[in-house]
């Protein structure tokens, strides 16, 4: 059979919503063909979900989702709308799922895998609203593929897959996976993706899912004020800096989860960096105190609004701050930190990154060279603290790194690349020495990062012109 | 083909003027005009001369009330300043404009698409889609499954779910794909008087091929509007609204 350019060849999966085949161009690349179940008897979210996914699919780009080929209406067979999209081979999460508990590092690699993936989605204005084990594909090279847009919603787009006329009690998502909002009506709000992120790593590490699979409307509910138990309380040998980000991630309120999934897969990469609270360590829930007062909250909550997943993540950008702790100017110091201190306060959602970038290689061969790198890195990881003393920002905000490489440039740019870096404020160098020496590094920066580059330079130095 | 759709140009020729060239540039082939072509503003004949050369290459328009009032009548359903404006606008128009104003149908129908100035429930009564009752008897009215309107100044998207219609705030400049298996009432900002508090003169896009919908604001010079607003000697109001998109 033919259809659109392509020779369909098996049914791979018939649903309750839609039928799968499997497809190929004509120049033999497999492709996957979806169409919906319409007609009588015919669930009613079939084709909104449909629709839904044809839409904001063709939307989306990069590896971390399916490509979107073609898309129709009506097809020559009759057959109602369609949709081809790249074939993504590799296995489902739900596979893994079924192994848990997982050994630490795979728990930490999958998450950081699905994080940058809910990342990538997130930075195009989309949120997903059914992230689970089976809506998770991995590629060749462990990169994750978030598939199945039915319930997504897109900050500029209609929300199709709401469709209901007046408000009913519908929850929008997978019972075992639904965040507290969406069940009270909130679309579009990524912190939702994020408490289904928390959702997977709980189960991941611990093999049980922490709200069960409830099936009724007031069981899905009890999420809005209990509390799951402690992963460590059921697996002891769990570190406390994982329960920490997984009940982040499992917080009630979306104000108190991680803002960005980049947060969750920087906190997964920097485990020794996570700042631990009673969320952590603790072996028991916040008790029945800690339930009413969210049981209160909710039921005194606003009706819920509508959020758009660019306007989050612009007030929650990550920030980078390279420091040169070997060169230090106090007035440029001074500036840099007031920069930092602006950008702070606009967004108070950000992080900030005190990077440095130490040379290795220069000891290299040297005796006891190892010993020596490890005092350096050390001396320089108190240096970037002493630094950020006077920011006067939490601890929470801040985390810091010392990187390795001979020109400062471009391990920055890698980092900036792997830890979604929104912005990246560095110092200009102003003694023409230096300059000579340094001044290079901001121009390489900010012709190369992927992000802003602020280029700070402290009042009434300018640049002597050569 | 791309349709730019123009609805309550006002005779702002400054607005008119800027959306035209915009949408030029955005590939659009053809205008269709969402009546109130005149009233309110300094430049009624230069409108329509722009408008008729439109026409003659394919364009549309339909009749707005601003239109109905400039031809005669007491125009009792206006306001004074409404009424000012139109009693001051006939002095305007010659016989050629008045032909041409004359001939516009109140409603049009082309393929998917249904063009009104106020509701395709009964045009001639002017009335405002002002929320998703009246949105919905606006669809009810017609079977055309996109439905473009006008008349309320402030551009807002509607569409049908299961059992009732819903509002979509589009984004200016992002396409919204139009599906095919619901209803849609795009109701169009104001090219020469804006009231949704931008100044900005806005129009949408329509991409028949694509079946999609993109609202535009264009920025403009209100200024030599509202200029020529105060030398004509109409009511100074019509002057100072441009500037705050009031």
């Amino acid at each position: 059979m033919d259809f659109a350019g392509h020779c369909v060849e098996d049914k791979i999966a018939e649903g309750a919503m839609a039928t799968l085949w499997r497809a190929r161009a004509a120049d033999g690349t497999p492709r996957l063909l979806k169409r919906p179940k319409l007609g009588m008897g015919s669930h009613p979210a079939c084709f909104a979900g449909f629709e839904t996914e044809r839409m904001i699919l063709a939307r989306l780009a990069g590896p971390h989702v399916p490509a979107f080929v073609a898309g129709g209406d009506e097809s020559d067979d009759g057959g109602g709308p369609w949709l081809i999209e790249e074939w993504v081979t590799g296995p489902s999460l739900a596979e893994a799922a079924r192994r848990a508990p997982l050994p630490l590092d795979e728990i930490v690699r999958i998450g950081a895998a699905v994080a940058t993936a809910l990342h990538a989605l997130h930075r195009q204005n989309v949120v997903h609203h059914d992230l689970k084990p089976q809506h998770i594909l991995f590629r060749d090279d462990g990169c994750a593929v978030l598939i199945d847009f039915g319930l997504a919603v897109h900050g500029e787009l209609p929300d199709l897959a709401d469709d209901t006329g007046e408000r009913d009690d519908r929850p929008l998502g997978t019972p075992a996976y639904i965040a507290p909002e969406p069940l009270r009506g909130e679309r579009g709000n990524p912190r939702s993706d994020i408490f289904s992120l928390g959702v997977i790593l709980y189960l991941l590490a611990t093999g049980r899912l922490p709200f069960g699979t409830p099936e009724s409307l007031a069981g899905m509910r009890r999420r809005l004020w209990l509390d799951p138990p402690r992963p460590r309380a059921l697996r002891p040998e769990l570190p406390e800096w994982l329960q920490e980000i997984v009940m982040r991630c499992l917080a009630v309120l979306p104000e108190n989860r991680y803002a960005t999934a980049a947060q969750v897969a920087h906190d997964l990469a920097h485990p020794e960096q996570v700042v631990i609270t009673a969320r952590g360590r603790d072996l028991k829930g916040g008790g029945w105190r800690a339930a009413a007062r969210r049981w209160w909250k909710t039921a005194t909550a606003p009706p819920p609004q509508r959020t758009r997943a660019a306007d989050h993540l612009a007030r929650a950008p990550h920030v980078l701050v390279a420091i040169d702790t070997e060169h230090v100017d106090a007035t440029l110091a001074d500036a840099m930190r007031e920069a930092v201190r602006r950008v702070a306060s606009a967004d108070f959602l950000a992080r900030i990154s005190c990077v440095t970038v130490l040379d290795a290689a220069l000891f290299a061969g040297q005796e006891e060279a190892g010993e020596i790198e490890r005092a350096l890195r050390t001396q320089r990881l108190m240096a970037l603290h002493h630094w950020a003393r006077d920011l006067g920002l939490s601890p929470e905000r801040l985390r810091f790194h010392v990187l390795d490489g001979s020109n400062a440039a471009g391990p920055l740019i890698d980092y900036a690349r792997a830890q979604h870096v929104d912005h990246i404020i560095m110092g200009a160098h102003g003694s023409s020495a230096l300059r000579r020496l340094l001044g290079s590094i901001s121009a390489r920066v900010a012709a190369e990062a992927p992000c802003s580059v602020t280029v700070v330079r402290s009042a009434g130095r300018a640049p002597a012109i050569a | 083909m791309k349709t730019a759709i123009l609805s309550d140009i006002h005779s702002n020729l400054e607005a008119l003027t800027a959306c035209m060239a915009h949408a030029r540039r955005q590939g659009a082939g053809r205008f269709v005009f969402l009546g109130d072509l005149v009233g309110y503003g300094a430049d009624p004949v230069a409108c329509l001369d722009l408008i008729r050369e439109e026409l003659a290459r394919g364009g549309r328009a339909v009749r707005g009330n601003h239109d109905e009032a400039a031809l005669g009548g007491l125009c009792e359903n206006l306001n004074f300043i409404a009424r000012d404006s139109a009693y001051w606008t006939r002095n305007q128009l010659g016989p050629a404009e008045r032909e041409l104003l004359a001939a516009l149908p109140l409603q049009l129908r082309e393929g998917a698409a249904l063009y009104v100035h106020a509701s395709a429930f009964d045009p001639a009564a002017w009335e405002y889609i002002s929320g998703t009752e009246s949105a919905r008897r606006c669809l009810a009215a017609s079977d055309a499954p996109i439905v473009f309107a006008g008349h309320v100044h402030q551009p807002l998207l509607f569409y049908t779910v299961e059992g009732g219609v819903k509002t979509f705030a589009a984004t200016p400049g992002v396409a919204v794909p139009l599906s095919s298996r619901r209803r849609w009432l795009v109701l169009g900002g104001s090219v020469g008087q804006p009231r949704d508090g931008n100044p900005a003169a806005a129009y949408q896009l329509f991409d028949e091929t694509e079946r999609s919908v993109t609202y535009h604001r264009v920025p403009y010079d209100h200024a030599a509007a509202a200029r020529k607003i105060l030398a004509a000697g109409l009511p100074a109001m019509l002057a100072r609204r441009l500037a705050h998109g009031e």
